[in-house]
C-alpha cells in the first residue's frame, strides 16, 4: 500500500509570552480582570486629550454644581469645570506618580536588599537597622513630612511617595536575594573572577524578579492610594491639575448634600484603579510566588 | 529566654535613637521655620533682631547636635518641653487627643477583627469557590478604598437618606457615651473595613498554610469533629501572623488617621501632627512622630517575645 506522504503542516507554537498570559487569563480570572482594567486606564490617560467632552481647567461660571445630565455627564464642579473629563485627566496624574513612584521605589529597595544581601556582615547589619529605622514611621507621616521638605510638584511627590516604599521593598527582596547567595552559581561566577557589580546585576537581580515584581504591582496601588490622600489633604497635587484626591478636596466636602456626584465619583475612579492594579498584584503573587505574603 | 528577652529589648533602643535622629533632622530641613512662621502675622514689621531673639529663646541658635542633646536627655526624664506653636506643655498637647485617637483605634480594631476573621477563615475553608472569591473581592476593594474617602460617603449616606448627621463637636466617653459612640463609630467602620481587609487576607492566606500541615490530618484521622479540628488545631496556630498584623496596624493607627480625622472634623493625634508640620513646630513633631515609633517599635517587640515563647526555636537562633 502506498502511503502518501502528506507535507507535514507546520504547526505554530504561538511564542512562550503569548502562552504565559493565556494560561494567566485562564487560570486566575480575577487577576486578568483587574489587568484589562488596568489596561484599559492606561489608554484612557493616554487618550484623555480625545476622550473628555471638555477642558479639564476651563472654569465655567454659568456651569457651576450643575447636576448630572446630557451635557455634563457625571455634573460640574464647584467652578463649572465637567466632571468626567477631570476623571478622564486624572488617570494621567494617577497613574505617573503610581508608576514613577512604584517603579523607583521598588528598584532601589531591590537594590538594597541584593546589596545588602550579598555583602552581608556589617553592611547588612547597619542597612537593616537603618531600614529597620524607616520602617518604624507610617506612611502617611513619613511621605507627609518628605513634601513638607521637597515642595509639593509633581516629582517631588513622586519621591516623597517613593522613600518609605523603599525598606518595605528592600526587606522582602532581602530574604529572597539571600539564598541565593549560597547557591553554587554564585560561587562560581566569584571564583570566574567576576566583579561585585557584576555578579549582583547579572546573577542575582534577575532571581529576585518574583519578588520585585510583586511588590511593584503591590506599590503601585499604594502610590496611587497615597498620592490621593496627600492631595486631599493640600500638599498633593496643586489646583488646577486634575487629580483624584484635589477633587474630593474642599468644595466636595462642602457641597456635599447639594452636589453629591463631586465627592462620589473621584472617589470610586480611585478606588477602581487601586482595586485593578491590587487584583492583578495579588494574582501575580498567587502565580510566582503563593509563599509570600506580606502586604 | 530571658537573655533573649534583654538582648530585644536592648534592641529597641537604638532604633528608637535613629527614629530620633531622623525626624529631628527631617523637621529642621523644612524650608522655613516656626519663629517665621509665627511673625508672618505682623508681615513687615518684623525686624530681624526680633527673629534672632526669638530664635534664641527657643534655643535655635545653638548649634544643631547641642539642641539635640538637650532634647534627648529632656526626653530621657520623659519631659518633652513646650510646643513652639502654642506655649503649652507637649504632654497636654498629646494627651487632650490620645483618648481620642486611642477610642477610635480601639473601635476600628474591634470592627477589624469581628469581619476578618471569620471572613478569613470561611475563605480559607472554601478555597476557590464563589464563596472565596467574593471574600477576596470584598478584601481587596477594603485596600483600595480610600478610608477618608469611605468616611464622606457614610456621611453623604446618612445625610440624604436618613436626614441626619452625626455629631460633629466630640463629647468624651465618660461624658456621655450614646453621643461619643454615633460620632466615632463612622469613622470606625470606615477605618476597620480596611484595616480588617489586611487582616483577613493575613487569616486566609494563613489558615490555607496551615490546613496542609501533618498535624491537621492527623487530627482527622484520629476522628476528631470538624470543628475541633478547626477551633482547636486549625485557627490557634494560624492566629499567630494574624495577631501579628492586627497589633502593628493597631500602633500605626494611633497616630497615623491623618486624613480620616480631617474628613470627621476630629482633633486627633494625626490632625496634630498635620499642625505640627504645618507650623514647623519642631518640639511637637519630633515628640508626636517618637510617640507613634515607639508604639510601632514596642508591639514589634511584644510580638517577636510571643513568637519566641511559642516557638522555642527562635529563641536559639
Amino acid at each position: 500500500m502506498a502511503v502518501r506522504v502528506e507535507a507535514i503542516r507546520e504547526v505554530r507554537e504561538p511564542s512562550r509570552w503569548i502562552r504565559a498570559v493565556r494560561d494567566f487569563c485562564r487560570k486566575r480570572p480575577l487577576g486578568a480582570i483587574g489587568a484589562a482594567v488596568v489596561v484599559l486606564m492606561l489608554l484612557v490617560a493616554v487618550t484623555a486629550p480625545w476622550l473628555a467632552p471638555y477642558n479639564p481647567v476651563t472654569v465655567d461660571f454659568g456651569a457651576m454644581l450643575a447636576a448630572p445630565s446630557a451635557k455634563h455627564w457625571l455634573g460640574t464642579d464647584a467652578f463649572g469645570r465637567d466632571v468626567l473629563s477631570r476623571l478622564l485627566y486624572g488617570s494621567q496624574t494617577a497613574l505617573i506618580v503610581g508608576f514613577g513612584a512604584a517603579l523607583i521605589g521598588a528598584t532601589a529597595g531591590a537594590v538594597l536588599g541584593v546589596g545588602s544581601a550579598y555583602f552581608g556582615g556589617r553592611i547588612d547589619l547597619y542597612l537593616q537597622r537603618l531600614m529597620d529605622i524607616f520602617l518604624s514611621f507610617p506612611l502617611i507621616i513619613l511621605a507627609l513630612a518628605m513634601v513638607a521638605i521637597l515642595g509639593n510638584n509633581l516629582p517631588n511627590l513622586i519621591t516623597a511617595i517613593t522613600i518609605p516604599m523603599i525598606p518595605r521593598c528592600a526587606l522582602v527582596t532581602r530574604s529572597s536575594a539571600l539564598a541565593i547567595r549560597e547557591m553554587p552559581y554564585i560561587d562560581a561566577a566569584r571564583a570566574a573572577g567576576f566583579g561585585h557589580a557584576r555578579i549582583m546585576l547579572r546573577h542575582m537581580l534577575p532571581n529576585v524578579m518574583a519578588p520585585y515584581l510583586i511588590m511593584l504591582t503591590a506599590f503601585l496601588g499604594q502610590a496611587i492610594l497615597l498620592e490621593a490622600s496627600l492631595s486631599f489633604l493640600g500638599l498633593g497635587v496643586q489646583e488646577p491639575t486634575a487629580a483624584w484626591g484635589l477633587m474630593l478636596r474642599g468644595a466636595a466636602v462642602e457641597f456635599a448634600e447639594a452636589a453629591p456626584w463631586m465627592a462620589v465619583f473621584p472617589g470610586l475612579a480611585i478606588s477602581l484603579a487601586v482595586f485593578a492594579f491590587n487584583l492583578f498584584g495579588d494574582s501575580l503573587r498567587d502565580a510566582l510566588d503563593p509563599k509570600l505574603r506580606t502586604l | 529566654m530571658w537573655k533573649y528577652i534583654l538582648k530585644r529589648f536592648l534592641l529597641m533602643f537604638p532604633t528608637l535613637l535613629g527614629v530620633a535622629v531622623v525626624i529631628f533632622v527631617l523637621i529642621r530641613v523644612v524650608p522655613g521655620d516656626v519663629v517665621e512662621l509665627r511673625m508672618a502675622g505682623d508681615r513687615g514689621a518684623v525686624s530681624e533682631e526680633a527673629l534672632a531673639k526669638e530664635r534664641a529663646r527657643f534655643g535655635l541658635d545653638r548649634p544643631v547636635w547641642e539642641q539635640f542633646a538637650t532634647w534627648l536627655l529632656g526626653v530621657a526624664r520623659l519631659d518633652f518641653g513646650r510646643s513652639m506653636w502654642t506655649g503649652a506643655p507637649i504632654l497636654e498637647e498629646i494627651k487632650l487627643r490620645f483618648a481620642l485617637s486611642l477610642q477610635l483605634a480601639v473601635m476600628a480594631t474591634i470592627v477589624a477583627v469581628l469581619l476578618a476573621i471569620p471572613l478569613g477563615v470561611i475563605a480559607a475553608l472554601k478555597q476557590d469557590t464563589w464563596v472565596d472569591y467574593a471574600v477576596r473581592i470584598f478584601s481587596i476593594a477594603g485596600l483600595a478604598t480610600p478610608s477618608f474617602w469611605l468616611g464622606i460617603v457614610f456621611i453623604l449616606g446618612l445625610l440624604i437618606i436618613f436626614k441626619w448627621l452625626p455629631p460633629m463637636v466630640y463629647t468624651p466617653f465618660w461624658v456621655n457615651p450614646w453621643q461619643n459612640l454615633l460620632q466615632l463609630i463612622w469613622p470606625a467602620l470606615a477605618v476597620g473595613y480596611r484595616y480588617s481587609a489586611v487582616a483577613t487576607r493575613m487569616t486566609r492566606s494563613a489558615m490555607l498554610e496551615v490546613l496542609r500541615e501533618d498535624y491537621i490530618r492527623t487530627a482527622r484521622a484520629k476522628g476528631l469533629v470538624e470543628k475541633l479540628v478547626l477551633s482547636r488545631h486549625a485557627l490557634k496556630n494560624a492566629m499567630l501572623p494574624v495577631l501579628t498584623v492586627i497589633a502593628l496596624e493597631f500602633a500605626f493607627l494611633i497616630g497615623g488617621l491623618v486624613v480620616t480625622e480631617q474628613v470627621f472634623n476630629l482633633n486627633g493625634l494625626g490632625l496634630l501632627f498635620v499642625q505640627a508640620v504645618a507650623h514647623r513646630d519642631y518640639t511637637l513633631t519630633q515628640a508626636l512622630v517618637l510617640l507613634v515609633a515607639s508604639a510601632f517599635i514596642f508591639v514589634n517587640f511584644l510580638m517577636d517575645l510571643m513568637y519566641a515563647w511559642l516557638d522555642p526555636r527562635i529563641r536559639f537562633r
